[in-house]
């Protein structure tokens, strides 16, 4: 199973149009930050900019930590996602060790589900669906 | 989505009191360029100083702000402290998205802080921070501290002023987000009269988008055009630095103080030369995926055993212009560092650098002294103009306190007027004819973005004053669509009046759609009345003696045809002006 890969950040110009497509085409709102993959400037000795994206865990302690089901265990790693079973509980977002589940105002949460979406509206390739190795 | 009334947050920084008020006009005046000329005209109070407490500072996006790509700009808007009267500048960086996902088209801030103050704003906050430790920081500084100081997840924009700005410098401009600036007639002044350091917006809500497929697919047909046509590389290759080779060519670069149009130090300071030698990498404003930002990288020695500090410098062709053949300077290094000590400075890097460049002029002539400036300046000194530059950002005595205000007040002051390359306000890059010096001398913003009037100068047009005027007249009121929703100008290309009606109707705006030509005649119209209300009468423009000498491809400049179009250009702003709609003063 494929999985979404931010391989070449180094080319990144900010322009948050992977953002935008991931909250327009999976999340169906205008949004810079309800989506599964956020930009932000590295600062800091580097420059440049990093993304906040899912590492595709197995297992995946976001899952492991959601009480109800909403985000399960994907094969090849990551989570698949039934908002219908969220309660805003925010644990998944808690245990991701890389930040990469964002919440909404209302406590919602946000995160890659691998679909590649978004990879086709990066400008300089900086984004590409991956085989899961071994 | 179009929605029935704008939503506008006003902020009164003396009362540390806000309001969220549901203003009309969507319909009329669409927002960006409109909107702003609308909220100017109703909280301005043209009787008094443009440093009154009550006169308002506004930014204003459109309708498609952040929904279609490029739609990347807000307008800025205030009473300029260089002619006192309405002035718009625009800028994008995240301020355009920010605002956006703050929920609000415009927002207003009025008043006076009684100390040094951030404000903090977002969808559900709203934050006087006291900043008294901020003051007396430079741009890039305050950026970095502000960082580190807001929490959150860092979807935001910081707009934030220097020295400049806090000495209420007619040439202070507000940074954006460390590379774009709100950068001509002074709005960084208007921050600091306000006391107002700095305006951070959390863009931290998600807004609807319609049903079906119908936007998406148009979306992607609009994204396709800007990232598959040429238009992508022009901006995003060489960037706009690529026109200094092309004008040098032309003998249309202005070259120390406009006393040459071209020069053969161009080698080294062309796109290509500051792409080889100085490029490190590309950025964009939030939304955009062309990405023209283009930060140069500059290492300087500072101890004999190697050891290098570096500087990170945003270039472009008018700051090259400006701190570069404008100042005599024809190293690419050189150049990025003056313009990275403007950004601390906070100055607008063209007023800066024309300023600097008539301050020369005039020391070589003797019409000012070293004792007056405190400094010996010589065009092709990169040192004196790295000084310099604090000089003028800091109005560190009466002569650069003068400057402040403006080469022509100081002009007027110590003499040199005839040298002071001013239209409007400080020149941009082209001295490509008689078109552009009318069209920047007379021009609402004094912008050489106003219309496209240095690629008539370079086109085969007849010297026709009924034609140039049309062109002005016309290219105007196309540009004012652009900016009332408020796309970044570089798309102009793609997002011609068919595809916008598209974008507006897709969002619900139908009847903005079948308006659209109307309301461009509205919003032309709405912004010179603007003007007028705070005293402009065009036919009090001068364009100094400094442009009549100009040599270019073409020859010198032709008087009779200056003359004759500034008269025409005139009397057609004095038609927009004329009696409408505007509020009694
Ligand atoms: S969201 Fe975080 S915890 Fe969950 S699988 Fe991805 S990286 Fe691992
Ligand atoms: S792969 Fe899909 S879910 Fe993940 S960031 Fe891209 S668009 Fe969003
Ligand atoms: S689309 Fe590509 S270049 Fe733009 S922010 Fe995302 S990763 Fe960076």
């Amino acid at each position: 199973m494929k999985h979404l890969v931010a391989s070449r950040m180094e080319r990144c110009i900010g322009c948050h149009s992977c953002s935008l497509a991931c909250a327009r085409l999976v999340h169906k709102c205008l949004s810079w930050e309800n989506a599964g993959i956020r930009i932000q400037s590295s600062g800091g000795l580097s420059t440049g900019f990093t993304a906040k994206l899912c590492l595709v865990c197995d297992p995946a302690p976001c899952a492991a930590a959601c009480p109800t089901g909403s985000l399960k265990q994907r094969k090849g790693g990551g989570v698949t996602q039934n908002k219908k079973l969220c309660i805003q509980c925010g644990k998944c977002a808690a245990a991701c060790p890389v930040d990469a589940i964002a919440q909404d105002r209302q406590g919602n949460p946000y995160v890659c589900i691998h679909c590649g979406s978004c990879v086709e509206f990066c400008p300089h390739d900086c984004l590409e669906m991956r085989e899961a190795e071994g | 989505m179009i929605t029935e009334n704008f939503r506008i947050l006003e902020v009164n920084l003396s009362t540390e009191r806000s309001a969220i008020k549901n203003v009309p006009g969507v319909e009329t005046v669409l927002g960006g360029s409109g909107l702003a000329a609308k909220l100017h005209l109703e909280y301005s109070r043209p009787g008094l100083a443009w440093d009154d407490p009550s006169q308002p500072l506004i930014f204003a996006i459109g309708p498609l702000t952040g929904f279609f790509p490029l739609m990347s700009k807000t307008v800025c808007a205030f009473t300029s402290p260089l002619h006192g009267q309405y002035a718009e500048s625009h800028a994008g960086a995240r301020s355009a998205l920010a605002l956006r996902f703050a929920g609000i088209d415009a927002l207003v801030v009025i008043g006076k802080a009684e100390r040094p103050t951030v404000l903090h704003l977002g969808a559900n906050v709203i934050e006087f921070m006291e900043a008294g430790y901020l003051w007396g920081k430079d741009a890039l500084t305050t950026g970095k501290l502000l960082r580190r100081i807001l929490k959150g997840s860092g979807h935001r924009t910081i707009m934030r002023i220097g020295p400049a700005g806090e000495n209420k410098s007619a040439m202070a401009c507000i940074n954006v987000d460390t590379y774009r600036h709100f950068g001509r007639l002074g709005g960084g002044g208007v921050m600091g009269a306000k006391n107002l350091k700095a305006i951070a917006i959390e863009g931290n809500n998600a807004l609807e988008l319609p049903a079906g497929k119908e936007y998406a697919n148009l979306f992607v047909d609009i994204y396709r055009k800007l990232t598959d046509t040429d238009m992508m590389r022009k901006y995003h290759n060489l960037g706009t630095a690529s026109n200094l080779e092309a004008l040098n060519e032309l003998k249309a670069l202005p070259w120390r103080n406009l006393q040459a149009t071209s020069d053969p130090g161009i080698e080294g300071i062309t796109g290509e030369r500051f792409a080889d030698d100085t490029l490190l990498r590309n950025a964009a404003c939030a939304g955009c995926p062309v990405g023209c930002i283009h930060i140069g990288f500059v290492r300087e020695k500072f101890h004999k055993d190697n050891q290098y500090l570096y500087r990170q410098v945003g270039y472009d062709y008018e700051p090259i212009f400006a701190t570069g053949s404008m100042l005599g300077l024809t190293h690419a290094p050189d150049v990025l560092t003056v313009m990275d000590e403007v950004e601390k400075a906070g100055l607008d890097v063209m007023s800066g650098g024309v300023a600097l460049a008539w301050a020369t002029e005039a020391l070589e002539k003797g019409v000012v002294t070293q004792e007056q400036t405190g400094i010996d300046l010589r065009f092709g000194d990169a040192q004196g103009y790295m000084r310099a530059v604090h000089m003028l950002g800091g109005a560190v005595n009466d002569f650069w306190r003068t400057l402040a205000g403006g080469t022509t007040a100081a002009a007027a002051r110590y003499g040199g007027g005839d040298f002071a390359c001013v239209l409007g306000q400080e020149m941009a890059g082209y001295a490509t004819g008689e078109v552009f010096y009318v069209a920047q001398g007379l021009g609402l913003r004094h912008s050489h973005l106003d219309t496209g009037a240095y690629t008539y100068d370079q086109s085969k047009a007849p010297k026709d004053v009924d034609k140039a005027l049309a062109f002005l007249l016309e290219d105007e009121r196309e540009r004012v669509i652009l900016t009332s929703m408020v796309a970044c100008l570089f798309a102009r290309k793609v997002y011609d009046p068919e595809t916008l009606r598209q974008c507006l109707t897709v969002l619900g705006g139908q009847a903005l759609a079948d308006g659209l030509d109307d309301a461009a005649a509205r919003i032309q119209k709405l912004r010179w009345q603007a003007r007028a209300a705070g005293g402009y009468d065009p036919m009090n423009v001068r364009i100094p003696k400094r442009f009549l000498e100009v040599e270019t491809w073409k020859g010198r400049t032709d008087p009779q045809y200056l003359e004759e179009l500034r008269l025409a250009y005139a009397g057609a702003i004095r038609e927009m002006c004329g009696q409408g709609d505007v509020k009694p003063a």
